[in-house]
């Protein structure tokens, strides 16, 4: 702007430095040089480091045998396999432990979180203090606790507690009955499967009779029905057949059966406690969230409470709870990895710890564990974005 | 004669049924069948829990002052006499015995200079934040190592417990406070390349977990930094955990200036300010007064995040925690677990108390409608 000064016009102030858009381009071009001179100092630092203690780099190591030995394993391994077998069976690990955690946790969670709503008042306070207990002490200290004064606490195998259906727990871990399906048990899959589809069908048909009609189905019903009926029908028609080897106390050790070692049971424990009373007040903070004038609106309708509760309250209270609810997953499987200060083989401990420790490779090793964990986030982020999408209030 | 009453009757109690502690126990505890159910298995659950918890924590406990034989006794509680005799292994680490004063002093013009900075009414914020932020470190740093100002020297490698997991999450919050305002305005800011910088650093360090960045500190820092700098342990998880906790500072303090209507930009842009200006004395301001309470709860996540630091060899309050357990002179059936409880009801406690603080606060600004 120009102003007036004594009578004579002055040159506008704005000089080329003062362009909003030139400066911004300045900026740009100085943090992006600080960046890159940032790197390239980090990097050559490295590689003077890396020359000093005689170290190469690369992901050759991959394809040279481990020799270690890993105590709990879902895919085949021993001694001779090679660093990416390794890598793949920490990979699995966490995520078993992962979805393990998870399943647990939600019911877990959704049960307190409900419960810490309760008009009953003894319900509500237990589990209030469940949650403030669980949530402000440290998930390390609580896996600590149930490793090490838990279950090493617990009877050596002679004197096993025995649990209904064939289940023991003692020092050496978790012993349960492994189900030996037969081959005609795969058409009871099948069924399962097919019934799946079914439900899926069922609801696109009741959705659209609903909108033209304003007829009702029961969906969740019919679909429960289904998912039950047609296997159960499959398998006594197949006469498919599940047995069950049990595990039975030998002279030194269980065999047969499946065995949870104490490091696995510890940390699923663990982050099924710890993750359950934080989904719990995600739980709750959702269902508050619905306004009160929704349940008054839903009863001056006339719905009864069971019709409130599925179609006006739970409807609004998931939009408010799946996104926590879905980074809580997330903290779970990044949680996981304090599973290697206890022993349990995941990710952390078998790559990040040992073949790090054997082969040296920080950097590599570093990166590509962060990298999962990356990706875990970023895949999370991606299906939430979609979902948010989908459910986000259309607003005017 | 009249049988007319002049005046009214007094009006009746209620019934016994629909008031005072009647009615408090049928609305609560007995409303239905399925809640009377309910009523009666908590009621078994606490007469199955409450009476041995009791046992191990007070009943049959050994208090402290007591003697390693009783804790042995069969069905001993907990060993509080260890505990005590461990108290300040737990609190200083292996600090040395004669120096403890200097730790005690760090504690009290700690909670001195704190107290007065979470009341929002007590005078002289900014002077005390000042003190507080910036001369409070310092202070502690020379005299906890002391060399520099003549004392005897005690490097980091002696300083653990409970100081040192004080340390990690006040210097981590503190110093990702600064560094999280500044992605957070990064990742507002219109300039292409800032924001995909700052993006991109707080997506990746929120994506990863604690322990990988504290493995990556410890063992990669050393690589990054030029030949023959030697970098201190405890040093290298401070900026593990300030990095890590800043990339979730910047999300809080995002939520914070999103907030924030364009018409106060706007406001501060019409009367002349530039952007730093603006930020500074218009938008951060009233942003960070509305996400204190996320801010505290960060804080909490940090503060038990800390116990981290542990797999990496420092001896925070777990770590002294877990190695006592190792102490063969203690040895007893309940010596862990006396432990484990100990270190959950610091950790409790501190967690617990800012956690009230968050909603008190949370309370103070919710200027919403609720019912």
């Amino acid at each position: 702007m120009a102003a007036i000064d004594g009578g004579r016009q002055t040159p506008p102030r704005s000089t080329f430095f003062n362009d909003p858009v030139i400066r911004g381009i300045f900026y740009q071009i100085v943090v992006a040089i600080l960046v890159v001179a940032f790197f390239l100092w980090i990097i050559t630092n490295t590689a003077q480091n890396l020359i000093a203690q005689n170290k190469t780099t690369g992901f050759d190591f991959f394809w040279r045998t481990a020799g270690f030995d890993i105590s709990f394993t879902l895919l085949p391994w021993d001694r001779t396999s090679f660093y990416w077998e390794a890598f793949l069976v920490g990979l699995t690990n966490t995520l078993l432990v992962a979805v393990i955690g998870i399943v647990l946790a939600t019911l877990l969670g959704f049960t307190l979180g409900i419960a810490r709503l309760s008009s009953n008042w003894i319900i509500s306070r237990l589990a209030t203090v469940y949650i403030e207990t669980i949530r402000n002490i440290p998930l390390l200290l609580q896996l600590f606790f149930w490793y090490f004064a838990v279950l090493k606490a617990m009877p050596a195998v002679r004197d096993s507690f025995a649990l209904p259906y064939d289940i023991f727990i003692n020092q050496r871990g978790l012993f349960v009955p492994r189900p030996l399906p037969d081959d005609q048990f795969i058409w009871v899959i099948v069924a399962f499967g097919v019934a799946i589809v079914m439900a899926l069908v069922l609801r696109i048909w009741a959705k659209r009779r609903l909108e033209a009609t304003g007829k009702r189905f029961p969906v969740l019903l019919t679909a429960i029905a289904l998912m039950i009926v047609l296997p159960a029908i499959t398998w006594v028609l197949f006469g498919a057949e599940v047995a069950f080897d049990p595990p039975v106390l030998g002279r030194f050790n269980f065999s047969g059966g499946v065995e949870l070692p104490p490091e696995f049971v510890a940390l699923a424990f663990g982050l099924v406690i710890y993750t359950a009373a934080f989904i719990a007040e995600v739980v709750r903070a959702g269902i508050m969230a619905v306004s009160s004038g929704q349940t008054e609106a839903a009863q001056s309708l006339g719905l009864k409470e069971s019709d409130r509760l599925r179609l006006v309250i739970v409807p609004q209270a998931m939009r408010v709870i799946i996104p926590p609810l879905t980074s809580q997953y997330l903290n779970l499987t990044k949680n996981s990895s304090l599973g290697a200060a206890i022993g349990y083989p995941e990710l952390v401990n078998v790559f990040a710890g040992t073949s790090l420790n054997q082969t040296g490779r920080a950097i590599e090793i570093i990166a590509l564990t962060m990298a999962v964990y990356l990706t875990f986030s970023l895949l999370t982020s991606l299906v939430m974005n979609w979902y948010n999408a989908r459910v986000a209030l259309v607003e005017r | 004669m009249s049988f007319v009453r002049t005046e009214m009757v007094e009006p009746g109690p209620a019934p016994q049924r629909a008031s005072g502690i009647v009615l408090w126990v049928r609305k609560n505890l007995f409303a239905n069948v399925t809640d009377t159910l309910l009523t009666v298995l908590g009621v078994l659950f606490l007469l199955w829990a409450v009476p041995p918890l009791y046992g191990f924590l007070i009943g049959n406990a050994v208090p402290p002052g007591g003697t390693v034989e009783q804790c042995r006794v069969e069905n001993a509680g907990a060993c509080w006499a260890y505990i005590a005799a461990k108290m300040d292994f737990f609190i200083y680490g292996f600090f040395p015995v004669e120096e403890y004063w200097r730790p005690n002093i760090v504690f009290a013009i700690g909670t001195v200079l704190l107290i007065p900075l979470f009341i929002p009414k007590a005078p002289f914020k900014r002077t005390n934040a000042v003190l507080f932020f910036l001369v409070f470190p310092v202070f502690t740093y020379f005299l906890l190592s002391g060399d520099a100002i003549g004392l005897r020297p005690v490097p980091t490698e002696q300083w653990g417990g409970l100081l040192v997991t004080l340390i990690i999450s006040l210097v981590g919050i503190f110093g990702s406070i600064p560094l999280g305002i500044l992605l957070a305005l990064g990742r507002q800011s219109k300039l292409p390349v800032i924001k995909t910088l700052c993006i991109a650093f707080i997506e990746l360090w929120r994506a990863v977990p604690l322990i990988t960045v504290l493995f990556m500190a410890s063992i990669m820092l050393p690589l990054f930094l030029p030949q023959g700098t030697s970098v201190d342990k405890l040093l290298r998880a401070l900026v593990g955990v300030t990095l890590f906790s800043s990339a979730y500072m910047a999300e809080v303090i995002r939520g914070g200036l999103q907030a924030i209507p364009r018409g106060q930009h706007e406001a501060g842009a019409s009367l002349g300010l530039g952007y730093w200006q603006r930020m500074y004395f218009i938008v951060l301001p009233q942003a960070i007064k509305h996400v204190i309470p996320g801010i505290v709860n960060n804080f909490i996540a940090l503060f038990k995040d800390t116990s981290l630091v542990s797999i990496v060899g420092i001896f925070d309050l777990l770590n002294t925690v877990q190695a006592a357990t190792s102490d063969a002179l203690w040895f007893s059936p309940t010596q862990a677990i006396t432990g484990y409880v100990f270190a959950a009801t610091v950790y409790w406690v501190f967690c617990f108390s800012m956690s009230r603080y968050s909603v008190y606060m949370e309370r103070r600004l919710d200027t919403g409608h609720k019912r």
